[in-house]
């Protein structure tokens, strides 16, 4: 018995519908569109009163006419006038035109807020439904303030309803997802929280979508609701298929409760060991079920379970805690990168790409580079395509580089138009970043040119030019190539714009050679000249003038092409200005004037790299993050850190010879000359070495200029006690990487951190606990003299305004240079209300971060042992344990050091030993240890045998407090 | 969180569009143009899943959906709901649809929009799933259907609309649909295949 008798249509309805179908063109539609309105708008009007059907026939028309997509602008009143009808079918009908055609800010929403009332009260379950319903789909700040003190008294009483309960639940979500501000947490909380052990499994489904977004903001409040979360979970998992009857869906237990509950422990840290056991044997047994055989051949049965398992894998990752649990998870990733299901593939890709940013399975994923790649080739969906370079472009390594990029730029041939820019985006920066010899990364950005030319961004163009001119080993090589390049018969007008900036720059390094004399560079440029758009024919123009400098030879030459009048009464006042301003420098000024005038430009300063954050800005357009990045950009824009200072000119300075030629004074002052260091990475480059005081706040030239040393110099006054309260903390995070490292009633301060070798990247975030805005926000990274030289810090600035309840993020990239002793500590200042706050905290950079664990045999180990017997390479430790002995946590805690945990290499089964090397930029540094556990005096004794003794103490001290 | 729950036709034609987020009127038609252009111009068998458009928040946004028959089903959600809970989702809407409608069609939901607007009400609210357990929402619809039947039976002019409905020209007596342009397609493929229950493993897509 079908649930809609078809028999109840109205034929009125069906006549009109039916007459709309029938029309034969768009005219006829609006024309007979048009005319049912106008009955409708009588009838509305009319004197006589409208029986309940009529009215709702009517309004069914509205409906009908609204999703073809014409405006009503009328009959929102008679649609209030139902919701006050005591009958269901028109009450129903008023709530369904409200929710769909009424507008948050209607006028009409105090009437309408005076029916739910109304309906609220009636303690009928349907009408309490509809109520909630329009409350939620409507949303509106003056229902909140309506109804968000009200919605969780019926959300938590004793006698509501299961139905009306798991509408209170939603609705209650949505207020506050509109006005958090109106939605007090109070007594209720703790009774929502309960709900996740409620009878009705709709009811739990509700209450947990509730609690993720309520625990988000206010995670204390809503803390318990791990370990109720977890249990119900376990009691799902483990339950036979039947037990929860009309939840199962395709012998799958209640998968969408499942996932939402996976999601809500996402919104908390791993959970403390006793539940966190009972959470790790659920998320065993889904990874298990996932190998079971399918006990449906349906496609629904696999896509639910597999919904699970997606979401287990997701919190897996966001734990990042248990190794074992890691590799398991990338392992079925491994698995569904091959499945037939497409769907499961596309998944399979993207999860895999959060992988590869966890320490633990990064390696594991390039394994499956091949697979990758091999999807990059074959697959038939582009959106699954995009999946593919997104991973690559995160499984990337300096291991790799050379691959993944020479596979993009082959993909690059012939992707998807919608995505190409990207990928260009996403190859240059790998080039940059991953680049040892900087001949493959111009190589690269010319093939990307070549290839790619109208999706190569301003941005990557700058870039290469920067990069030439702060790297001379490779300028030479550069001028050759672009050289050679241009020699093409049709080349992209970017690969003129950087052939010009480079020969301009550089051209004298290749003149020597007869095959690329000055004359021949000259021509070649000039060949190109009229089929280019007029800002690279300004850049051309200020090449010439450039070569007149590098090459005097063919300065008449070039005098000739710029008095010609295509040049000097060039219709375009930019050409025209320059060539008679640039005909006139090469008439009157001398040599030397002109060898002045016209030097090589200065290094350019850096700190981030424009690329990247075009890339983020592409990534997430709309997003609070992405606003950040153009703020960013735009602050960097004006300062004129990211573009060759030749940009600016291009476009508008009134006078161009000024800035282009290198004498403005923004880059000869802001430009450290660039550090001898050869092999590190381009960002580093950039830094400016001379402060390892890096300014964070963005922006404005002040900010750059000097108040490094004077933020320094606030910290000293005052950070003794403030830096020490922090102490106990920092040692919390010598072995592990994430958390919570300081907290107060303004402030949250969490991190997250990665290492590999002599490199990291620490993203701290900054969480205003308050409700008003922190003002002044400012962020400083400080290192002691020593530090400086063995560490290189380098930060992004943040936004100086953080909002009340809001977090802002702050990416710390971290190079080893050297061994060394001290933290950096980080600095804080801000306004909050009208008081300056200043604290100081250690940030847990230290030297074990950089531990690479090595594996060996019991014969090597002793062997190593032995040959580090110099006094002075041990230090020994002995000392009484601070926390229970257990062996299992003193395990994972050496593994959390950084080195390896060797199994059956002590005589003694009690003790532990472990291996691994410090990786510095200079040196590598291998370190063993062995730890003996004395359990009937509770203490221990450690030693460390490395190879300087500087190290070995530091490993020593470090891991002493652990235990 | 779902943005939007978008059911259109081959050729684009809105048949339902329920948006949990606020849009303008304009924006909401253009969403549904944008959203059929990105659904319509994929392959069968490739995945079920894209980027949205720009208009409703780019990629910030999935886009989910399902082709049946005449119709496609689209959801438009954030990174926050499972892509397979989402797809599935949206089989047990269908599902109950036709268990309501008895061998849904495209032309149930056009002339009953607000039956269809009434279901998915007890599935979604507010952009958040309300109730995924089919034997519940069917009750539910059962339970409203009949308190429409006894308040109809209550009042005179509501019973001589209804048996004036029973000559509904187009779906009781499908000889005069002559000049309907669209033939009424199933959703679920009816009689063997339906008897088999093997048309549900996979959206027919015709």
């Amino acid at each position: 018995m079908p649930a809609v008798s078809k028999g109840d249509g109205m034929r009125g309805l069906a006549v009109f519908i039916s007459d709309i179908r029938n029309c034969k063109s768009k005219e006829a539609e609006i024309k007979r569109i048009n005319k049912e309105l106008a009955n409708i708008r009588s009838k509305f009007k009319g004197d006589k009163a409208l029986d309940g059907y009529s009215k709702k026939k009517y309004v069914c028309k509205l409906l009908f006419i609204f999703l073809l997509g014409h405006d009503i602008d009328f009959g929102h009143m008679e649609a209030v006038n139902l919701l006050s009808s005591n009958r269901y079918t028109e009450k129903q009908i008023g709530y369904l035109f409200i929710s769909v055609l009424v507008n948050s800010n209607s006028e009409l929403i105090r009437l309408i807020n005076n029916a739910i009332k109304n309906d609220l009260a009636s303690r009928n379950p349907t009408f309490m439904g509809l109520a909630l319903h329009c409350i939620a789909n409507v949303g509106s700040r003056e229902m909140a303030e309506a109804f968000a003190g009200e919605i969780p008294k019926i959300l938590v009483a004793g006698d509501t309803m299961d139905s009306v309960k798991q509408s209170a639940a939603l609705c209650l979500l949505r207020l506050y997802r509109t006005s958090p501000d109106l939605v007090p947490m109070g007594d209720w909380t703790s009774r929502v929280v309960h709900l996740l052990n409620d009878q009705h499994l709709g009811v739990v489904t509700a209450a947990t979508s509730l609690i993720t977004t309520l625990a988000q903001k206010n995670p204390e409040e809503f803390k318990t609701s791990v370990s109720l979360a977890v249990s119900r979970l376990s009691r799902i998992v483990t339950s036979a298929s039947t037990d929860l009857q009309d939840y199962t869906y395709y012998f799958v237990p209640a998968p969408w409760l499942s996932v939402k509950l996976l999601r809500l422990l996402q919104c908390y840290p791993p959970p403390d060991p006793a539940v966190r056991g009972r959470l790790t044997e659920c998320l065993e047994t889904i990874l298990n079920k996932a190998q079971e055989p399918p006990k449906s051949k349906k496609v629904q049965h696999s896509n639910a379970k597999n919904a699970v398992l997606f979401e287990a894998i997701s919190l897996i990752i966001h734990h990042d805690s248990e190794p074992n649990l890691l590799v398991r998870a990338c392992n079925q990733l491994g698995q569904f990168l091959q499945h037939r299901e497409t769907n499961l593939r596309y998944l399979a890709l993207e999860s895999m790409c959060t992988l590869a940013s966890s320490e633990f399975s990064h390696e594991a994923v390039k394994t499956h580079i091949e697979t990758v790649i091999n999807a990059l080739k074959t697959e038939r969906d582009v959106s699954v395509r995009q999946r593919a370079v997104d991973l690559l472009y995160a499984m990337c390594d300096r291991s790799n580089a050379q691959q993944i990029v020479a596979e993009m730029l082959n993909y690059l041939e012939t992707a998807d138009y919608s995505i190409r820019e990207e990928i260009v985006l996403k190859v240059a920066i790998l080039a940059e970043k991953y680049a040892v010899d900087y001949t493959w990364y111009v190589d690269t950005i010319l093939n990307l040119i070549r290839i790619a030319g109208d999706y190569v961004s301003e941005e990557v163009w700058y870039r290469v030019i920067q990069i030439v001119i702060n790297r001379d080993d490779v300028q030479g090589y550069a001028a050759k190539t672009v050289f050679e390049a241009l020699q093409a018969p049709a080349c992209h007008e970017n690969l003129v714009k950087v052939g010009g900036y480079i020969l301009g720059e550089f051209g004298n390094l290749i003149a020597g050679d007869p095959r690329s004399s000055p004359l021949i560079q000259f021509n070649l440029l000039h060949s190109k000249f009229h089929l280019c758009s007029v800002p690279t024919r300004a850049l051309l123009l200020s090449t010439y003038i450039k070569f007149v400098n590098l090459f005097p030879e063919i300065k008449t030459t070039i005098q000739d092409v710029l008095r010609s009048d295509s040049q000097l009464k060039n219709a375009d006042v930019e050409l025209q200005q320059r060539a008679v301003e640039y005909l006139r420098l090469s008439t009157i000024a001398s040599t030397d004037i002109l060898a002045t005038v016209l030097e090589e430009m200065p290094p350019f300063p850096e700190r981030e790299s424009s690329i990247l954050a075009k890339l983020k800005k592409k990534k997430g357009p709309g997003t609070v993050t992405d606003l950040e990045e153009i703020k960013k950009e735009r602050s960097s824009d004006m300062n004129g850190s990211a573009e060759p200072a030749l940009n600016a000119t291009v476009v508008t300075t009134p006078s161009p010879t000024e800035d282009l030629l290198g004498l403005g004074p923004a880059p000869v002052t802001n430009s450290p000359p660039p550090p001898p260091t050869s092999d590190i990475l381009l960002v580093d480059v950039f830094a400016n070495p001379a402060a390892a005081v890096a300014p964070l706040a963005p922006g404005s030239d002040d900010n750059f200029a000097s108040p490094d040393l004077a933020s320094s110099e606030v910290v000293s006054e005052e950070p003794a006690d403030t830096v020490h309260d922090a102490d106990e903390l920092f040692h919390k995070f010598v072995c592990k990487n994430n958390g919570v490292l300081f907290e107060n009633q303004l402030l949250q301060i969490g991190l997250k951190s990665e290492f590999r070798q002599n490199l990291g990247r620490m993203f701290i975030f900054y969480g205003n606990k308050t409700s008003t805005q922190f003002l002044n926000f400012t962020p400083t990274v400080i290192c002691s003299d020593d530090l400086q030289s063995s560490l290189n810090l380098q930060t992004k600035p943040v936004d100086p305004t953080v909002d009340g309840g809001a977090q802002v993020q702050q990416v710390v990239n971290i190079e080893c240079v050297s061994d060394f002793m001290e933290a950096p500590i980080l600095n804080i200042q801000f306004r909050y209300g009208g008081t300056f706050q200043n604290l100081s905290v250690k940030l847990p950079i230290t030297l074990n971060k950089f531990f690479q664990p090595t594996e060996m045999s019991s014969q090597d180990f002793f062997q190593r042992w032995k040959q580090l017997s110099n006094p002075k390479q041990e230090v020994q430790n002995i000392f009484k344990a601070k926390h229970p002995m257990d062996a299992e946590i003193t395990k994972a805690k050496i593994i959390g050091f950084g080195s390896a945990l060797l199994e059956e290499v002590d005589p003694n089964p009690a003790n532990f030993v472990g291996a691994g090397i410090i990786h510095t930029k200079t040196t590598q540094i291998g370190c063993l240890l062995r730890l003996e556990p004395n359990l009937q005096a509770q203490m221990y004794r450690l030693t460390l045998r490395t190879s300087k003794e500087a190290v070995s103490q530091r490993l020593c001290e470090l891991l002493s407090e652990q235990f | 969180m779902i943005k939007a729950i978008l059911i259109f036709n081959n050729h684009g034609k809105p048949r339902l569009s329920k948006f949990y987020q606020r849009y303008s009127e304009d924006t909401q038609q253009q969403i549904i143009r944008e959203t059929f252009h990105l659904v319509s111009k994929r392959d069968e068998n490739v995945c079920n899943f894209l980027e949205g458009g720009l208009l409703i928040g780019g990629s910030d946004n999935k886009l989910i959906y399902r082709h049946y028959a005449t119709l496609y089903f689209v959801f438009c959600v954030d990174s926050s709901e499972s892509e397979l809970g989402i797809l599935d989702l949206i089989q047990v809407f269908v599902e109950t649809l036709d268990k309501c409608f008895e061998n849904v069609c495209e032309l149930d939901l056009i002339f009953h929009v607000d039956k269809v607007h009434n279901i998915l009400a007890e599935m979604v609210m507010g952009g958040m799933v309300l109730e995924t357990n089919m034997n519940e929402i069917v009750t539910q619809i059962d339970a409203q259907n009949k308190l429409e039947k006894s308040e109809a039976l209550s009042s005179h002019d509501s019973l001589s609309a209804m048996s004036r409905s029973w000559s509904y020209p187009y779906l009781s007596n499908p000889d005069t649909t002559g000049s309907l342009n669209l033939k009424r397609t199933h959703l679920f493929p009816v009689g063997k295949n339906k008897a088999k229950d093997a048309a549900l493993s996979t959206p027919p897509q015709l």
